[in-house]
């Protein structure tokens, strides 16, 4: 290869416009933010260019911080649900012959590719006061109010659970799968019972599927907007809801930034915490 | 995992096909509302088009969809063209190079940051330089991801590639360029394409960065905003027919990309 | 024997990598016509040494001379030499055909020139029912022949193959011997081979080298690197070998375990010098009751090897560590029911033993 290889210049021109692209238009970008989220808002909601901590004294507010918080149950509980779901389902396709596997999986992640406000919309057809599931209680004579199903936490869960559980699905398959199966029958062999085996031995092994996927799932709920302001509305708000305020509404550009920065520092505290634990789960692949 | 060895049989398989009644319904709902004469859940009034005849009919409709066309188009050129350089200037480096690290990071950022951080800070940038907001800075922020994408897909692409037909070319006499157009290009350009389509849906889907970076006024407003608009603001029935086809339209490519990602196959 | 002339002349070919030397002032004269292997272990060096040939590679020291050029500056692409790949490296978005062209599309060639020489190369090579099919739809050995047909359609001055018989399997690689040695009578190109495998060498190669560590231990033809290796590398790697360890005690005596054994050699005496004795299995014979021999040795029967045609016995001596290792054919084994544990007395002509210094 060294006909093509050797050539460092080479190498230099094709990456260069691609990089270049990136970090004018990505590195320079957050580095802004970053900047902004030390700086003081300006009179008419704008800049004012003189350095302090007040955005990030802000976040730490009761208010600002309950909201932080309640992002972060909500999404821990999409999280603990699609897992709980998730796996099951991820282990129902695993057992199944090979040749369907494929189709399977891609069953699972065909919704997942669709438009994401087209599948938070269909939610709302459904759970609407005038949406499908109340129509069909009063077609089977219920006859009291319709239920509010929309605009409550459990809502925002639901809509949470149902968009990212598709790739849940994926990530524990992906572990599972990778499970040698012989290390199935040699614990049958010495002794233990199914679920023995299941607990002890399938399980541990497939906890760097489940925590990429839950990682994935929790880091994107907490950072998500669509969901909390279709099914959620002015009830529920979250981090997401709050930047979108900031920037559109409010104005507030720099505090805006600092609480974006809450959101990447999450994020990389939870991809250090997946990596550790997917390295530390290397060696039992047998 | 073979099926004599596992447990719970049954039970499984029932909570999988619950599974994927919960993934499905709500898009079928959706489908069937669409053909609903009456076009809500209040009741069923026979199949009908009329809500696909008024979507051909809606202007605001017709040109936010020419937007996102557009706007697709354009940053998915742009990622399959510096996508693919960049997975090639990787890919082509000798093991051991200094710089791998700092690439692949970079390269999956765009892909987990969270897209409304993406969507302010490209706005900031914007804002900072003074560039006026519309259909351009809408194409250069979905860039930004979408060369992310292409270079992953193409990569992939690159790691069960022979190099030795790259030699062999230069062996039977023909220069670097003709080696790069002739034979390097044609044998990647399955993975390019899927990549491409890759990028082409998940452009026609994005709506947070649009929405942020397309400044004010129908004349760039792409369909997810317009689709966000009638969802907030009117909610009409034309919806449930439009939400269909945008469907339809991401299924296909995705299937295409799909086709073309097959990891070839060889013969013994 | 040709008398012909060099036509690839190695001078002191070095190739060096960071920590180490890869290829160590190489030096080889490759002849016209002739069909020539590079054999050796993995890591000897000797497809760094063929694609220093190619032009991938530069050396780190030395020339390499074609017709009396230096072509050591000469790009890949401009050297009248083509080399077969291991991975065979078609091209999957060609045909059979536009993989064959292409060498001669850069060449500039007229198209009603490169046609008819691609129908040519098609037919001899029997693929011409393949010639519309891409390259995943042939089989191993089909992909092969495509291979040789892209090299040898250029007619290069000399066709470098890089372990071109490694992905077949053992019926298929002993038919492609000979089709390859054919091959290359026919169209008077010289061949260089590399290869790890010594029988493939053997059968194949008009003269070989044997590389160990970047350097070349000995090149001559087959016969005299199996009848007269050079060295205990090479006397252990072409072929099944006795060796013994031992000391010379006089011009045709060495001593070994306190036995003198009766050589056959040039070499000037240095008394009590350090050398060792091979003996290649074929040349032991089992002694009957009274038959008498210039070197013998008693033993006892610790493995019998059937192959078929030949039996290889190994018997325990006292004369050395390891079993000798003895060549008859099955029937003599079955005439006289050779057995395990059985003594037996082992005979060597003197003649047959050759001496090693090194």
């Amino acid at each position: 290869m060294s006909a093509l290889h050797a050539d460092r210049r080479l190498s230099a021109w094709l990456l260069a416009p691609g990089f270049g692209w990136l970090l004018i238009f990505l590195v320079v970008p957050c580095v802004l933010v970053l900047v902004y989220s030390f700086v003081e808002r300006g009179a008419y909601g704008g800049i004012d260019w003189l350095f302090t901590w007040e955005n990030y004294q802000r976040a730490f507010d009761p208010l600002y911080m309950g909201i932080l918080l309640k992002s972060a149950k909500i999404a821990g509980l999409a999280t603990l649900f699609a897992v709980l779901i998730g796996y099951p389902a991820a282990y129902a396709i695993a057992r199944a012959p090979r040749r369907h596997q494929a189709v399977f999986l891609f069953l699972v992640m065909l919704p997942f590719w669709s438009n994401y406000l087209i599948r938070t919309y269909a939610w709302i057809v459904l759970l609407n006061r005038e949406g499908l599931i109340n129509r069909l209680l009063q077609m089977f004579g219920y006859s009291g109010d319709p239920i509010n199903m929309l605009y409550t936490e459990a809502s925002v869960v639901l809509g949470l659970v149902y968009n990212y559980i598709p790739f849940v699905i994926l990530a524990i398959f992906s572990s599972l799968s990778r499970i040698n199966n012989e290390l199935w029958d040699a614990s049958r062999d010495l002794g233990a019972s199914g679920w023995m085996t299941f607990r002890r031995i399938i399980l541990p092994l497939s906890v760097p599927g489940v925590a990429a996927g839950a990682v994935f799932v929790f880091v994107l709920s907490i950072g998500n907007f669509i969901t909390a302001d279709l099914l959620g509305g002015k009830q529920v708000q979250m981090v997401g809801n709050l930047i979108y305020a900031q920037f559109l509404t409010a104005r507030d550009w720099p505090f805006g930034a600092a609480l974006s920065f809450f959101l990447i520092a999450i994020m990389l505290i939870l991809l250090f915490v997946q990596a550790l634990v997917a390295r530390r789960a290397e060696g039992g692949r047998a | 995992m073979s099926q004599s060895r596992s447990l719970g049989g049954t039970a499984l398989n029932t909570h999988l096909w619950l599974v994927y009644a919960f993934l499905y319904v709500p898009i079928l709902v959706l489908i069937l509302l669409s053909f609903n004469k009456f076009g809500l859940p209040t009741a069923w009034g026979g199949v009908s088009l009329k809500w696909y005849v008024s979507l051909a009919h809606n202007s605001a409709i017709l040109s936010a969809a020419l937007n996102t066309l557009i706007v697709a188009l354009a940053a998915t050129f742009i990622a399959c063209v510096l996508g693919t350089l960049l997975a090639l200037g990787i890919e082509l480096r000798r093991k051991g190079s200094d710089k791998g690290h700092v690439v692949d990071t970079l390269l999956m950022a765009p892909m987990i940051i969270p897209d409304i951080v993406l969507a302010i800070a490209l706005l900031s940038f914007f804002n900072l330089l003074k560039v006026g907001l519309g259909l351009h800075s809408i194409i250069i922020s979905h860039a930004v991801f979408n060369i992310a994408f292409v270079c992953a897909v193409v990569r992939t692409r690159l790691k069960h590639f022979d190099y030795s037909i790259l030699e062999a070319s230069i062996d039977l006499g023909a220069s670097a360029f003709t080696t790069f157009r002739r034979v390097l290009l044609p044998a990647i350009f399955p993975g390019v394409l899927a990549g491409g389509l890759l990028s082409f849906t998940l452009s026609v889907d994005e709506f947070i960065i649009a929405f942020f970076n397309s400044g004010s006024g129908q004349a760039s407003t792409t369909l997810p905003m317009q689709i966000y608009a009638m969802i907030r603001f009117g909610v009409t029935p034309e919806i449930n027919a439009l939400a269909t086809l945008v469907m339809l339209v991401s299924i296909t490519a995705l299937l295409a990309s799909q086709r073309l990602n097959k990891a070839p196959r060889t013969h013994e | 024997m040709n008398n012909s002339s060099a036509v690839l002349i190695l001078d002191k070919v070095s190739k060096s990598y960071g920590n180490g030397l890869a290829v160590d002032e190489v030096s080889l004269n490759i002849r016209e016509n002739e069909f020539f292997a590079l054999l050796g272990p993995s890591g000897c060096g000797k497809t760094t040494l063929l694609r220093m040939l190619a032009g991938f590679e530069t050396p780190s020291g030395g020339c390499i001379y074609l017709d009396g050029k230096d072509i050591s500056p000469l790009p890949a692409n401009k050297r009248p030499l083509n080399l077969m790949f291991q991975s065979y490296a078609l091209f999957p978005n060609m045909t059979v055909r536009k993989n064959i062209a292409y060498g001669l599309e850069m060449e500039r060639l007229p198209q009603s020139e490169i046609r008819r020489r691609v129908d040519e190369v098609l037919n001899t090579a029997q693929l011409a029912e393949l010639a519309e099919r891409k390259p995943d739809q042939l089989s191993g050995g089909q992909r092969q022949r495509v291979a040789l047909a892209r090299a040898l359609v250029k007619r290069p001055r000399v066709l470098l193959l890089d372990e071109p018989l490694g992905a077949l399997d053992k019926k298929l690689r002993e038919k492609m011997q000979l089709e390859l040695k054919r091959l290359q009578l026919e169209s008077g190109i010289t061949f260089i081979i590399v290869t790890h495998d010594q029988e493939e060498a053997l059968v194949m190669s008009d003269r070989m080298a044997v590389l160990d560590g970047g350097k070349v231990c000995q090149c001559g033809s087959p016969t005299e690197l199996y009848e007269n290796p050079n060295s205990r590398f090479v006397a252990n790697f072409i072929g099944v070998s006795n060796l013994f360890e031992g000391v010379r005690s006089g011009q045709h005596t060495v001593r070994v375990n306190g036995q003198e054994l009766n050589v056959e050699t040039d070499a000037p005496l240095v008394p009590g010098q350090s050398v060792a004795v091979v003996v290649r299995p074929e040349r032991l014979q089992v002694l009957g009751e009274g038959e008498t021999c210039a070197n013998q040795v008693s033993g006892q029967i610790v493995e019998i090897a059937y192959h078929g045609l030949d039996t290889n016995l190994h018997v325990q001596t006292a004369f050395s560590d390891k079993p000798l290792i003895v060549r008859v054919p099955s029937s003599q084994c079955e005439f006289a029911h050779f057995a395990m544990g059985m003594h037996v007395r082992l005979g060597w002509q003197a003649r047959h033993a050759r001496v090693l210094t090194r």
